[in-house]
């Protein structure tokens, strides 16, 4: 009498798995389109990370792994080992591909701290091949926050910190302004970022009077976006776009 | 005792045989695991403390709830599946099946005696980590402050912002709910499979099983639902698995969690029924077995 009560137990169990399916398919996929879920793991990650950490992370701890590797990068950071710091984020950004302490750091050891090690490598005595390795650096950061705001397009920071990379490091004021300008469009954006876009687009060649229009309309916000720098570019562009007298702003000077 | 006054369902009853049995595992010494709980938070807490303070905090989190999920997980499965075999063991079962108990009564006052250890030691440890986390809070709040003396006050509240949102928010909890309703699940599941199990290695080998293939559901579903080209056995196979194991995936609310991301209520409600489906469901499976069992 055993066997078949046990049969019709797991006839019963498999019942209740088609019962269930429909609900566990809907709610899968509510919460991979509302970025709550990552997507699956990859056997890239598999390649990245120790046979124990890729089933930990198959096992539910995926957010627990990327911090023990991120602690990893971290005394690689300590060695200088860039390679194995640009592997380790790789694998923490698969793992944790929401967490944009993540994409941001990742790029900012990347394009500020390893490019400048690179620069400064006493091994490569050419000069044209640590700028290239700098470069690479670079463009490396770059695609670490590119990936991220793949990953997050629904937040402005990582466009702000794409946008800071563009300016500082890559030097490219036009696609920087355009960065700035995109995470200055979401609702929850600090207002600083039209400001620093306005000053990148005063840096683009051709739209100088596009970004003295701009700016005129931040100062006309009111006094609290009045900025010494913003004050000094427009009193900048009054000149070099030879603004009539009348035309130009009346500003009391900066306290 | 009179037969007349004896009730089918007795929730006093039990009531006294969950309470037994969490007198029973606290007995064995199970909350010493909350030693090691408090070690790996407060010790993760002091190590991050040379990483920025938002690296420090994610630290925090990654380590405490994952930590919480590791020992809630192993917790649920090897109490659960030394209650049967130990009351067989010391004739206790007998004893309290010889009396007018039902089985399935039996049965639910052991599974909530699981679940109130699983509530407890959940409480204990998210109070420990939430203290812990607003102790490091008040210290790099205090540090921040002592930094932007010569801030504005605008520009302070700003960093003070900052320093609160990668503490607290109110998602933490639903990720330590779907913590516990996951742990939940794990005895319900550990429970049925004891029902059949002649020992407690067994039960605690096939559900530890259960618990890496349970996490390996979804893709398996996946798979079946879309893999129209894939051969009858293959079909067959990853049909067994999607419909016999659970989707322990739908329970890994913390990774959301510990980046800050918002968890909808919708979801949040219905992970919650999802959890509360499977543990009757394996709990009614799991008296089925048990009733047709010979003692």
């Amino acid at each position: 009498m055993i066997l078949p009560r046990r049969v019709l137990a797991i006839g019963l169990l498999l019942a209740f798995g088609a019962a269930r399916l429909p609900f566990e398919v809907h709610l899968e996929k509510q919460s991979l389109d509302l970025q709550i879920k990552a997507a699956r793991l990859s056997m890239e990650v598999r390649e990245e990370v120790s046979q124990l950490s890729f089933i930990a992370a198959l096992s539910g701890f995926r957010s627990f792994v990327a911090a023990c590797l991120w602690i990893e990068a971290h005394s690689a950071w300590e060695r200088t080992q860039w390679g194995r710091m640009a592997g380790l984020f790789n694998t923490v950004t698969t793992l944790q591909p929401r967490s944009l302490l993540y994409w941001d750091l990742a790029s900012w050891h990347m394009a500020w701290n390893a490019s400048i090690a690179a620069l400064q490598d006493e091994k490569q005595p050419s000069e044209a091949l640590r700028v290239r390795a700098q470069r690479q650096y670079f463009q490396l950061g770059r695609d670490f926050l590119e990936r991220g705001i793949q990953n997050n397009p629904d937040r402005y920071q990582l466009y702000e910190k794409l946008a800071v990379l563009l300016r500082d490091k890559l030097e490219d004021p036009c696609a920087s302004a355009a960065a700035f300008d995109k995470a200055a469009s979401f609702p929850d954006a600090p207002p600083y970022l039209k400001r620093f876009a306005a000053y990148e687009l005063a840096q683009c060649p051709g739209r100088e009077r596009e970004a003295y229009d701009r700016m005129k309309e931040i100062f006309a916000k009111g006094v609290h976006e009045r900025m010494p720098t913003l004050l000094s570019k427009i009193r900048e562009f009054e000149e070099t776009l030879q603004i009539p007298e009348d035309q130009r702003l009346k500003m009391e000077p900066p306290q | 005792m009179n037969p007349s006054s004896h009730r089918s369902f007795s929730p006093s009853r039990v009531f006294a045989l969950a309470w037994n049995t969490l007198t029973e595992l606290t007995r064995q010494k199970v909350f010493y695991f909350l030693l090691i709980f408090a070690l790996l938070t407060i010790g993760s807490s002091a190590f991050a403390a040379k990483l920025s303070f938002e690296e420090e905090f994610q630290m925090l989190k990654d380590v405490a709830l994952g930590s919480m999920s590791i020992f809630t997980s192993l917790l649920a499965i090897l109490a659960t599946a030394m209650l049967l075999p130990k009351d067989t063991e010391d004739r206790t079962l007998y004893t309290i099946l010889a009396k007018p108990v039902p089985r399935f009564e039996y049965l639910l006052g052991k599974l909530c005696g699981v679940l109130l250890l699983l509530a407890v030691s959940t409480l204990v440890m998210s109070a420990l980590f939430l203290a812990v986390l607003g102790l490091r809070e008040q210290s790099v709040l205090a540090e921040t402050t002592a930094q932007l003396q010569g801030a504005t006050p605008a520009e302070l509240q700003i960093a003070i912002d900052g320093v609160k949102r990668s503490t607290f928010n109110a998602n933490l909890l639903p990720g330590i709910a779907a913590i516990f309703i996951k742990s939940a699940l794990l005895a319900a599941m550990t429970l049925f499979v004891s029902t059949f199990s002649t020992s407690s290695i067994f039960t605690t080998i096939v559900s530890i099983a259960m618990y890496f293939i349970g996490h390996l559901q979804s893709t398996a579903r996946d798979y079946w639902l879309s893999a129209m080209d894939a051969s009858w056995w293959t079909q067959a196979f990853l049909a067994v698995v999607a419909l016999a194991f659970p989707d322990l995936q739908a329970f890994s609310l913390v990774d959301a969690v510990v980046v800050g991301s918002a968890i909808p209520f919708g979801i949040a409600i219905q992970t919650l029924m999802l959890g509360v489906g499977y543990v009757a469901v394996y709990y009614v499976l799991a008296v089925f077995v048990f009733a047709g069992r010979e003692l």
